[in-house]
């Protein structure tokens, strides 16, 4: 039996196995993701952000609890940045995921980012993938606190969960609008400690202030996921926001929206990886470099000529 | 609230040194450098470009006065017994009494530690000091099936107060001093402690020993932590209040930098962090309507002692000198007992090496005299094998000769901090202090140790020291005699201590009989009584934890109770 | 494009807290290049096997110094045997004497790095073994 089979019909370490071809994307990556695709489109994907230290991965794990319990199968993708200089990484999100891993309906990998400026793995929406057409109901993101990471969480997630917390130091207003305009759900986490209500007061007014958009009410929950206070109430959010997706048309549309701008970096990368692999290959290069190192021309112009040579017509 | 910076006070005024002198001493210094460093330079480079100490503080070619122009005696050093107590905290220190020497001690059953316990005493001795097994130290009974494989093997196993009364058998409770490395359940096994004390008819006033009782470096560096801050913070304070009314001279704590050290912290990571905790306990007991100097002469404080001996040396000296200041600044404590901090030292288990470990003899007997010369008030000597396993009988006693042999042999006991003055010593000891107190407020604006911890900060520095030293090994920039210089090829030391392994199953079915035997109504009645006392914050836990184990109801069960009220302890990684 | 990464799980089985070691030869394979699981403190056999599993690792690290070693390596060998993964290499450290390695050994565990091994040593073996 072929390993998207047994993968399919719950085999962990085939789904495991085939995760890592798709990672390293290897050679027989694209086709098993072909054989795969057919069976996509039905999870809810959630993605997790907010700044480090507001309790993602411990909201997560609750909220991975609250749902396991009611009978359904998640899977986890937690991202962790790479070393730039070694291409290694520590990937220490299941720390605070431990109860999990023996949960039979829960599936949990961690993903180094692998040269990915962003906060996802170049791979990650594949993983998406493998992991919604073995049946998982729904799909966890977590990932690499604040920075270039939302931009690309919005481009995987049907719902983006902004997970803020009192207290870090950071006024609120200097967190970037984008934050606001990605989120679909926020958590106050932490609402023990002090300043939680001024933050969710001040969510509130900068919400007010974008207005509304869409039909969906973003709506702002408070929690404090160490002891598992509000978390019921998250998930019937999460819940109803696919629902709204899913009966408003929104899912159709921006999933749509989503593949086009998929499909466009597949080509872009397929394209990009192909030419670069003629102008390395290219027996002039040498002579250009030669020639742009004693001036006698230069770079833009040499491009110019690579790209008209190689282009395919 | 008043931030204490002993160090960054205006220093004026009575200094040791006459400028005229100083003067003089510098252009000489200078001639010195020109007319015989420079020349002897080219001809013959030093061994290494730079030279620190093992904790990376630069270390000078040469100390002089001049680099301690500005110490005032009185302010800085000042006399034995008096603040801020640098040269230590006893007038008259080892020439009226020596450190109390105190072997950590216990496998296997209470039977087998009982009989090293008294073997200890028999050979001069002075203090017990009680290791659990992880089990004990992590809240679980022996028959729970985390607990399989761990029993009896890094201390003793105790499930209920029959084991304890096994452990402390023929041991008069009234003639030493206990030392019980404990954290998490500090309060259970302390109130099995007194009760052994009250079945041999002894008083609870009349009691000495200390327990650890510091979960905060459990959260940063040990890991046996069972629950969240919070309600281990309540459970610290408890303890607090109950022995400053009942057990007044036990030590309630014992802030540990001794893990912090091991864990890879550098020597003013070890005293930073280890004060800070200290802060954070002395807050929390004032936020439980505490008066300061009601419970701060019972802090104690326990340091690890390595191989850089005049490191170790100012580490203990500004240690001494930045506690006084807090304590006396910051927190306004009157009682001169609550600025003193006593401390009991263990020397470095990281620092012995798996290889030719008999070169371990020389590591501690180097580490013994740090501690000595220190100014320690109770010293554990590690064993040379502890490398390999837990030490065997003869180990364990060349350990504790060797303190002996320091005591009585190498006259650094017959004067009071003997190197005090030491132009390098003295100097040190103000870098060690500046860094610590730089730590410090660190550590404040992150809201405290708590805090700190709970953002992994404190981790993270320990882990990044700890990376740092390895590479430094592995680089060959740090030596290691035996590890990665000077090896040989060697045979496996033989005798090492082997824990026998039936040790978990006859303490697994002493336990049943205990459950089967005891009155398990009694258990049952003391136990919800307990849980509805562990509800309201108010309450002090201590009389209900006597109660329960008075009735032999077992550890486990006391934690289960509090694991369900008060939750476990999630860590926070950053690697 | 194949971008192929060693996996490695660094777990601390047992209830032994000191993860000086584990911590250390984490940060190590990261600066090889290597992707590193750590999973923290108090990790039974059955959730380091679960992991291993869920993660596709080359190699599982155990790192352990409360002398439960005899008990615990062997159990996630014979667990990872029991969900048919032979191909993950098993490799022990801590303070374990010199006495129970063969043991060890002879219980599936590929090798054992003894208290002072050099990272680089450990490091050179995974990159000879993979």
């Amino acid at each position: 039996m072929d390993l998207v089979q047994r993968a399919r019909e719950g085999d962990r370490r085939a789904l495991a196995r085939l995760i890592t071809v798709v990672e390293n994307q290897e050679p027989e990556a694209v086709d098993f993701l072909q054989e795969m695709y057919p069976h996509t489109g039905k999870a809810q994907v959630i993605g997790i952000t907010g700044p480090p230290g507001s309790g993602k991965s411990t909201l997560t794990d609750k909220l991975v609890k609250e749902l396991s319990k009611r009978g359904q199968k998640i899977g986890i993708i937690a991202v962790d940045p790479t070393s730039p200089f070694t291409g290694g990484a520590i990937l220490g999100d299941r720390v605070r995921m431990s109860d999990l891993n023996l949960d039979e309906n829960v599936y949990i990998r961690s993903m180094g980012a692998r040269g990915s400026l962003g906060g996802l793995a170049e791979t990650t929406n594949d993983v998406i993938k493998i992991l919604d057409a073995c049946d998982f109901d729904y799909i966890f993101i977590e990932t690499v606190g604040v920075g270039q990471s939302e931009v690309e969480i919005i481009n995987a997630a049907d719902t983006v969960l902004v997970v803020m917390v009192p207290g870090l130091g950071d006024d609120i207003q200097a967190i970037k609008a984008g934050i606001l305009e990605i989120g679909d759900i926020f958590v106050v986490n932490k609402a023990d400690r002090e300043g939680a209500n001024k933050v969710v007061l001040e969510l509130q007014m900068m919400l007010d202030l974008k207005g509304e958009k869409s039909g969906w009410e973003t709506p702002i929950f408070m929690s404090d996921a160490t002891e598992s206070k509000g978390i019921i109430e998250i998930v019937d959010g999460i819940l109803e926001h696919f629902t709204y997706l899913k009966q408003s048309g929104e899912l159709w549309t921006t999933r749509r929206n989503k593949l086009e701008k998929e499909l466009l970096a597949i080509v872009s990368k397929k394209l990009y990886t192909q030419m670069l692999q003629r102008v390395k290959q290219e027996k002039k290069l040498n002579e250009y470099l030669d020639c742009i190192m004693r001036k006698e021309t230069n770079p833009y112009s040499v491009v110019e000529l690579l790209i008209k040579d190689l282009m395919p017509r | 609230m008043d931030k204490a910076r002993g160090s960054k006070l205006k220093r004026r005024g009575s200094y040791m040194f006459e400028q005229e002198k100083l003067r003089k001493v510098e252009k000489a210094k200078k001639v010195w450098e020109e007319g015989q460093v420079v020349p002897t330079l080219k001809k013959y480079q030093e061994r290494k470009e730079n030279f620190s100490t093992v904790s990376g503080i630069p270390v000078e070619r040469l100390y002089t006065p001049l680099e301690i122009e500005k110490l005032d005696y009185e302010k800085e050093v000042g006399l034995p017994g008096q603040y801020p107590f640098t040269r230590g905290v006893q007038p008259t220190m080892y020439r009226g009494r020596l450190w109390t020497m105190r072997q950590y001690a216990g496998f296997a059953t209470a039977e087998e530690s009982n009989q090293r316990y008294r073997y200890l005493l028999e050979q001069g001795q002075t203090g017990l000091s009680v290791a659990f097994d992880l089990p004990t130290q992590i809240g679980y009974d022996s028959d729970e099936p985390i607990a399989q494989g761990e029993i009896g093997k890094v201390g003793v196993a105790i499930d209920s107060l029959a084991d304890m009364e096994v452990l402390f058998r023929e041991i008069p409770l009234d003639k030493v001093s206990t030392s019980m490395t404990i954290n998490a359940p500090a309060a259970i096994l302390l109130a099995m402690y007194l009760v052994v004390g009250e079945k041999q008819g002894i008083r609870m006033d009349k009691l000495r020993g200390t327990i650890q009782n510091d979960i905060l470096k459990e959260y940063a560096a040990r890991g046996t932590y069972i629950f969240p801050p919070v309600p281990s913070m309540r459970l610290i304070t408890n303890i607090f209040a109950f022995c400053s009314q009942n057990v007044p001279q036990w030590n309630t704590i014992s802030i540990s930098g001794y893990h912090i050290r091991e864990a890879g912290a550098t020597a003013v990571q070890e005293v930073a962090f280890t004060l800070a905790d200290g802060i954070a306990y002395v807050e929390a007991a004032l936020q439980a309507g505490m008066d300061i100097d009601s419970f701060a002469g019972r802090l104690s404080f326990f340091f690890n002692a390595h191989n850089d001996l005049l490191e170790e040396v100012a580490k203990f000296r500004a240690a001494r000198k930045i506690w006084a200041r807090l304590m006396k600044e910051r927190f306004g404590a009157k009682d001169s007992r609550s600025l003193m901090l006593r401390f009991h030292t263990q020397t470095g288990g990281s620092t012995l090496t798996a290889q030719q470990p008999d070169n371990n003899i020389v590591r501690v007997a180097i580490q013994t005299l740090a501690a000595v010369l220190g100014g320690t008030q109770s010293l554990h000597t590690n064993s040379r094998d502890e490398a390999l396993a837990l030490p065997s009988e003869d180990s364990v006693r060349i350990a504790l000769r060797t303190q002996q042999i320091v005591a009585y042999e190498s006259g650094v006991c017959e004067t009071i901090d003997p190197l005090a003055g030491s132009y390098y010593v003295e100097s040190l000891t103000q870098e060690i202090e500046e860094r610590v107190w730089d730590y410090i407020e660190k550590i404040d604006a992150l809201g405290g140790a708590v805090k700190a911890i709970e953002h992994g900060y404190i981790q993270k520095e320990i882990a990044d020291s700890a990376y740092t030293y390895q590479k430094e090994i592995e680089a060959g920039q740090r030596i290691v005699v035996g590890l990665n210089k000077f090896e040989i090829k060697e045979r496996r030391m033989g005798g090492l201590l082997r824990v026998n392994p039936v040790v978990g199953e006859t303490q697994v079915k002493r336990l049943r009989e205990l459950k089967r035997t005891r009155d398990n109504i009694a258990v049952q009645n003391q136990l919800e009584r307990f849980r509805k006392a562990a509800c309201s914050d108010e309450t002090n836990l201590m009389p209900y934890l006597l109660d329960a184990v008075r009735v032999y109801a077992t550890e486990g069960e006391i934690c289960n109770v509090l694991r369900e009220i008060f939750g476990e302890y999630r860590p926070v990684e950053i690697l | 494009m194949v971008e192929k990464r060693i996996r490695v799980l660094v777990a601390k089985p047992g209830l032994d807290g000191h993860d000086r070691g584990a911590k250390v030869i984490a940060r190590a394979l990261r600066d090889a290049g290597m992707e590193v699981i750590y999973t923290g403190l108090r990790q039974t056999p059955e959730q380091i096997v679960a992991t291993a599993i869920q993660e596709d690792v080359d190699i599982v690290g155990l790192s352990l110094l409360s002398g439960a070693h005899n008990h615990l390596f062997p159990k996630v060998v014979e667990l990872l045997k029991e969900k048919g993964v032979e191909d993950i290499l098993i490799l022990g450290g801590g303070v374990i004497p010199e006495e129970d390695i063969p043991f060890l050994k002879e219980n599936g565990v590929a090798e054992i790095f003894t208290a002072g091994t050099p990272t680089g040593k450990v490091i050179e073996y995974i990159k000879s073994k993979l």
